[in-house]
């Protein structure tokens, strides 16, 4: 197992009575690239904040590459670098002296800043527009530049908070690339933040589930199938020709728990993947089999299962807790 | 650029410290904005037009024996005008708040709102470096101000003039820079203040503009006001019970900065000046009307300069704290 370099024991924030992030434990190992998957408001950005020390948690505490994030925040930003959501540039400086000026605030020499800084433009493809004003960059561009402005510190966690908000797919696509191209071959760590699950399964190695501040579950994306559809991880849709007869609903199947038949489709799922078996037996009693489709399930149905049951939970609370009118009802 | 970047990194090898990068990139960025530019025109316009009017009389003014401030040739410079346009030290006394305004309105509000504020703060640098920074940037760029239009008025007069500069003439005249600097960055830091305080850059710098306009207009009308009607009537009360309530008056007026600019700038200008209060016909008995020197001059102005000093360094206090205390994310 090795040294995590992202550690967070028992991270809470409290804002007045709302509670932001609640009692957070996770830990993110060297390499990885972790998303961290939540609806907005749920204290994905909050979290992030605690790590870099900008922001002190109610309790607990946030440790990067060994480094108490909230009593050294100098340390850990030299090692870490940081994209917000709505990242920003001096619109009237190109994008070149923006990128020399935070190069130079990381302490990197007056000689060789210059050259870093139209390296990094190069890496992040953007060296059309390395003398354009800023002011003048598009969404996609103003992304990349924030990206070569975190790896112009050479950090090694960089995290990005909703680094594809706002791209077109195209942009997003590109952009997803980069952060893994980067990732494999300088072994940089990411960490980033996002609602559009299609998106992080592209890239992340492991994920969070993060909803009303709490870490619903967190692990690959085959770990979490299994946990939530552990009754019947594996379903097999087979289409005959011909509506089956209603006699066949004994279905004489090993290993299949539900059998469902609408029309002539049949859906059967069980624990094990016995697609085989099953094509073999319809083929056996003489059904005219014209296809057979196993169902995966993606971050879509992983998310709204978790969000679903959550919503269920929360419901009742948020009302109390947030309806004007209910107040003023009260009173 | 070149030259400026050999400057700052040669102290401290070819690694600069943050707050000095900082302060670097934010000197560029004042001396590149337009409302800088447009101010700094102002204030040269008015100076070279306050120059013209004293040069023209300023021969009627140091041949008037009456004056006991004639032999200060450099400072009748600054103070000579026929009245059609106002002394170069009313003219700062004006346009020095619309400088500091401009300067700092948006000092903190707009990194916040364009989003670079945090950017920087993930940088690995001190919070306070930032308002440090920005503090020294618009001071410097003030500074440079200031003294370079103090000097070529000096050098200008020298050669126009051929007349030698008293030492303490030039001292007289740096302590004026020196008050009009302070003078500015009072309203540089009342400025910085109210951009951390607000997150629109208009609503603060609105805000600086109405402060600066109840000082400058409404204040001592209401100050006024408020003799008229608190006060009794000033023919029935003996001299001194009038000198007592004057003194009173003038505590009130002396919270405006303007007013404790105005007062220090004409003491340190005008070396006849003794007193910036009433005095009694006893108190003037056997004074001979002769200059004052020029440490007795800083003596009668330096409550005024204490209070412009507390007033700035209590802006900035204010705003360092509130600063560093809040909350980063946008």
């Amino acid at each position: 197992m090795e040294q995590p370099i992202i550690e967070m024991h028992g991270l809470t924030k409290h804002y007045g009575s709302f509670k932001a992030v609640d009692n957070l434990h996770l830990s993110i190992n060297k390499g990885e690239i972790f998303g961290l998957l939540g609806p907005n408001g749920a204290g994905k950005s909050t979290t992030i904040l605690m790590l870099l020390g900008l922001t002190i948690p109610t309790a607990g505490e946030a440790r990067i590459c060994g480094i108490n994030a909230s009593r050294k925040p100098i340390p850990v930003k030299r090692k870490v670098g940081y994209m917000p959501d709505n990242v920003g540039f001096y619109n009237e400086l190109t994008a070149l002296e923006n990128l020399i000026y935070i190069g130079r605030l990381n302490g990197i020499s007056e000689k060789e800043v210059k050259n870093v800084a139209r390296e990094m433009l190069v890496e992040v493809g953007l060296e059309a527009a390395i003398n354009k004003k800023a002011g003048t960059f598009s969404r996609g561009m103003k992304q990349r530049l924030g990206l070569a402005d975190v790896l112009i510190k050479q950090p090694e966690v960089i995290i990005l908070d909703e680094p594809t908000l706002g791209l077109d797919p195209a942009g997003v696509k590109d952009f997803l690339e980069l952060i893994r191209q980067l990732n494999q071959r300088q072994d940089l760590t990411v960490l980033l933040s996002s609602h559009h699950l299609h998106q992080v399964q592209q890239v992340c190695n492991r994920v969070g589930i993060f909803v009303g501040g709490h870490l619903l579950a967190e692990g690959n994306i085959e770990t979490l199938t299994s946990n939530l559809f552990k009754t019947a991880p594996h379903v097999v849709q087979v289409t005959l020709k011909t509506a089956v007869m209603p006699d066949v609903q004994q279905l004489q199947l090993p290993g299949a728990e539900k059998i469902i038949i609408n029309g002539d489709v049949v859906e059967i799922s069980g624990q094990e993947d016995i697609t085989p078996d099953i094509v073999r037996y319809f083929v056996h009693k003489g059904f005219d089999v014209t296809g057979v489709q196993k169902k995966t399930y993606g971050l879509d149905e992983i998310y709204q299962q978790y969000f679903e049951n959550n919503l269920k939970e929360n419901v009742p609370n948020e009302k109390s807790g947030r309806s004007f009118f209910g107040k003023f009802k009260k009173h | 650029m070149k030259s400026q970047a050999g400057l700052f990194s040669a102290n401290s090898k070819s690694i600069s410290s943050p707050f000095l990068v900082m302060m670097r990139k934010e000197v560029a960025d004042q001396l590149h904005s337009l409302r800088f530019i447009i101010l700094a025109a102002l204030i040269l316009l008015t100076f070279f037009g306050s120059m013209y009017v004293s040069m023209a009389n300023i021969s009627k003014a140091i041949s008037n024996s009456h004056d006991p401030d004639r032999l200060f040739l450099y400072l009748k410079l600054l103070t000579t005008t026929d009245g059609s346009l106002p002394p170069f030290h009313i003219f700062v006394g004006f346009l020095g708040p619309l400088l500091g305004i401009s300067l700092g309105f948006d000092a903190i509000n707009s990194e916040q709102s364009n989003g670079t504020l945090i950017r920087l703060m993930a940088q690995p640098v001190y919070r306070d470096s930032l308002i440090n920074a920005k503090f020294v940037a618009s001071l410097i760029v003030i500074s440079a101000l200031f003294l370079s239009l103090n000097l070529l008025m000096i050098g200008g007069g020298l050669i126009i003039t051929g007349v030698r500069i008293e030492p303490s003439e030039f001292i007289r005249i740096l302590c004026f820079v020196v008050l009009s600097i302070i003078y500015v960055s009072f309203w540089l830091n009342l400025s910085i203040l109210l951009s951390v305080k607000f997150r629109q850059t208009a609503t603060s710098a609105l805000t600086a503009i109405a402060i600066w306009l109840f000082f400058t207009i409404f204040y001592q009308i209401l100050v006024n006001i408020i003799i008229k009607a608190v006060l009794p009537d000033p023919n029935l009360l003996s001299q001194e019970q009038l000198i007592s309530y004057n003194g009173i008056v003038m505590t009130f007026l002396r919270f405006v900065p303007s007013q404790l600019y105005t007062d220090a700038t004409t003491t340190l200008l005008m070396p006849s000046v003794r007193s910036l209060g009433p005095l009694t016909m006893e108190q003037m008995a056997g004074a001979i009307p002769s200059p004052l020197s020029l440490r007795e001059s800083l003596l009668v102005v330096w409550p005024q300069v204490s209070g412009l000093i507390a007033a700035t360094v209590v802006c900035f206090a204010v705003s360092y704290y509130i600063f560093m205390r809040r909350e980063i994310r946008t």
